[in-house]
């Protein structure tokens, strides 16, 4: 592990078994080092004594505002569906958080999802994580034992090669196009911010498809999908998805089919999508966890990008505008309703 | 004019029209004998706001060659912004499906008052023409053969 990610685990683990010790927080949520190279695990400390576990790399790409409502929830007594929570102070949680999952838990404070006063943020400006199949890649697929991290590059080993690749260039596509790397919200910062990033063509990836015709879209659409097993994970892991009935799973009516029918699959991945439009934050978890390598990513990045243009406005910055779905101006734009086309015709 | 052949294709269209204005629009075009196509089944919703984007894949998987939501005029929504917030829906749902490659024109909206009867057979007129045009929809019509070996 490179000194910056010794560093900064060695300050996590001290914020979070001091506040374990001290009984401020019932459990730290952070990350530990997982069985293969390269893989990092979300871990849950609940004594100073586990805090021992935690780690930090640049192989963190779960975004761990996803295990918040859950985790929290956890601590709060057994009650019914519509039953409020009971009075007086519920336990605390300590959470590391980088810029979009930070991000990520704005939205769900906003959402009702966690209660700001409930967690305790620990901030760390993101270098952006690694891809491990863009790592793979790099060595041709062959068998990965061992991976070392140093400032900028990674030490890549294997049974008979050695590879040291710049960590920038197998950096996730998100991470690189990312604006927002410092926590928005936090109550302990490790390490110092970087401030905002700007990136001109952050859209790229989304502009090249829409230059497309509509015909290659749509191939592109089904090819890219085409392998998906339908295993929802990257539902499972996306910090928006916490509904107790997704719309997979309702069966009456039964949005979408259970088995791997290409039209089934495109259902699913055009409303997870569109569900997500508005309080995505390009956090790239999904993409991370896809066992078939699916860029999902894409899909959500293009409503990004339209709730931009549309209503200028980007996710998880503050707690106070609200979200984009959750609001109107009497102005919005409406130039696709066709009774306006028409009235445009006739001037 | 081009009098429809015996056997020319007629497109299937779902129109989810809102209770209080553009199903209430529909009465009125048929009531005041204004003609539009046969091809527009409509299925009436209490706001446009209830139209969900469920609802309108739906739609498609089952056959429609087209679909068209209609909702009261902005201001004059019977729940008072149900429409203005189905607005940003819609605008994003309809960027979305161009981009993934469905046609534009498949899925449509409009604005059709009560009041509005020849409107709304207008509107029927150019959602039929538009989808006459693009032909049959198959992208998202689930069928049996969809489903790989
Ligand atoms: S994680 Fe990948 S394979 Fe699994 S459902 Fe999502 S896109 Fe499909
Ligand atoms: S995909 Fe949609 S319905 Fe399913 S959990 Fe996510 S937000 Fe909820
Ligand atoms: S859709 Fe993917 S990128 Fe967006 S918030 Fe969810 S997991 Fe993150
Ligand atoms: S009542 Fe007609 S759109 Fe809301």
């Amino acid at each position: 592990m490179s000194s910056v990610n010794e560093k900064i685990a060695g300050k996590i683990r001290s914020i979070a078994s001091s506040l374990l010790e001290s009984g401020e927080v019932a459990a730290f949520l952070g990350y530990t080092t997982g069985s293969l190279p390269g893989m990092m695990q979300p871990y849950v400390a609940r004594d100073a004594k586990e805090a021992e576990n935690l780690s930090w790399s640049s192989f963190c790409v779960i975004n761990l505002a996803n295990y918040l409502p859950a985790l929290l929830k956890s601590f709060e007594p057994p009650r019914r569906p519509n039953e409020p929570p009971p009075e007086g102070p519920l336990p605390k949680v300590g959470v590391v958080a980088t810029g979009c999952w930070s991000r990520n838990m704005v939205v769900q404070i906003q959402e009702n999802q966690i209660d700001r006063n409930r967690v305790v943020i620990v901030g760390i400006s993101s270098r952006g994580m690694v891809d491990r199949r863009k790592v793979q890649r790099f060595v041709g697929n062959r068998e990965i034992l061992s991976m070392e991290e140093q400032a900028n590059f990674l030490v890549v080993k294997g049974k008979d090669f050695e590879e040291k690749i710049n960590r920038w260039d197998v950096v996730r596509d998100n991470c690189k196009t990312c604006t927002h790397p410092d926590p928005v919200i936090y109550d302990e910062l490790v390490g110092g911010l970087s401030g905002k990033r700007d990136i001109p063509d952050r859209f790229r990836q989304v502009d090249e498809i829409e230059a497309l015709d509509i015909e290659e879209r749509w191939k592109w659409f089904q090819e890219e999908i085409s392998s998906c097993i339908r295993c929802y994970a990257c539902r499972n892991v996306c910090p928006l998805c916490y509904c107790p009935t997704c719309f997979v799973d309702d069966s009456r009516p039964q949005w979408v089919g259970k088995s791997i029918d290409r039209v089934d699959t495109a259902l699913f991945h055009i409303l997870r999508a569109y569900h997500c439009a508005g309080r995505c934050t390009d956090c790239g978890s999904c993409e991370s966890v896809c066992p078939m390598g699916i860029r999902m990513r894409l899909f959500t990045k293009k409503l990004q990008k339209d709730v931009l243009e549309l209503y200028g406005f980007e996710p998880g910055l503050d707690v106070e505008t609200p979200l984009p779905l959750s609001t109107y101006k009497v102005d919005d734009p409406e130039d696709f309703i066709i009774t306006n086309i028409k009235k445009g015709d006739k001037k | 004019m081009e009098k429809a052949k015996k056997n020319q294709w007629e497109p299937k269209i779902i129109a989810f029209l809102c209770n209080w204005c553009s199903y209430a629009g529909a009465d009125l075009a048929g009531v005041s004998r204004y003609q539009y196509p046969p091809s527009i089944r409509i299925v009436r919703v209490p706001c446009s706001g209830r139209v969900s984007a469920n609802m309108i894949l739906d739609a498609l998987r089952s056959g429609a060659d087209g679909v068209l939501v209609s909702g009261c005029h902005p201001g004059d929504c019977h729940y008072i912004s149900g429409n203005l917030y189905a607005r940003r829906r819609f605008a994003l749902l309809e960027r979305f499906l161009e981009f993934i490659g469905i046609e534009p024109g498949r899925v449509n909206f409009s604005w059709v008052s009560a009041s509005e009867g020849e409107q709304f057979a207008k509107v029927a007129q150019e959602v039929t023409e538009r989808v006459r045009r693009l032909g049959p929809a198959r992208k998202l019509v689930k069928e049996i053969d969809s489903c790989p070996a």
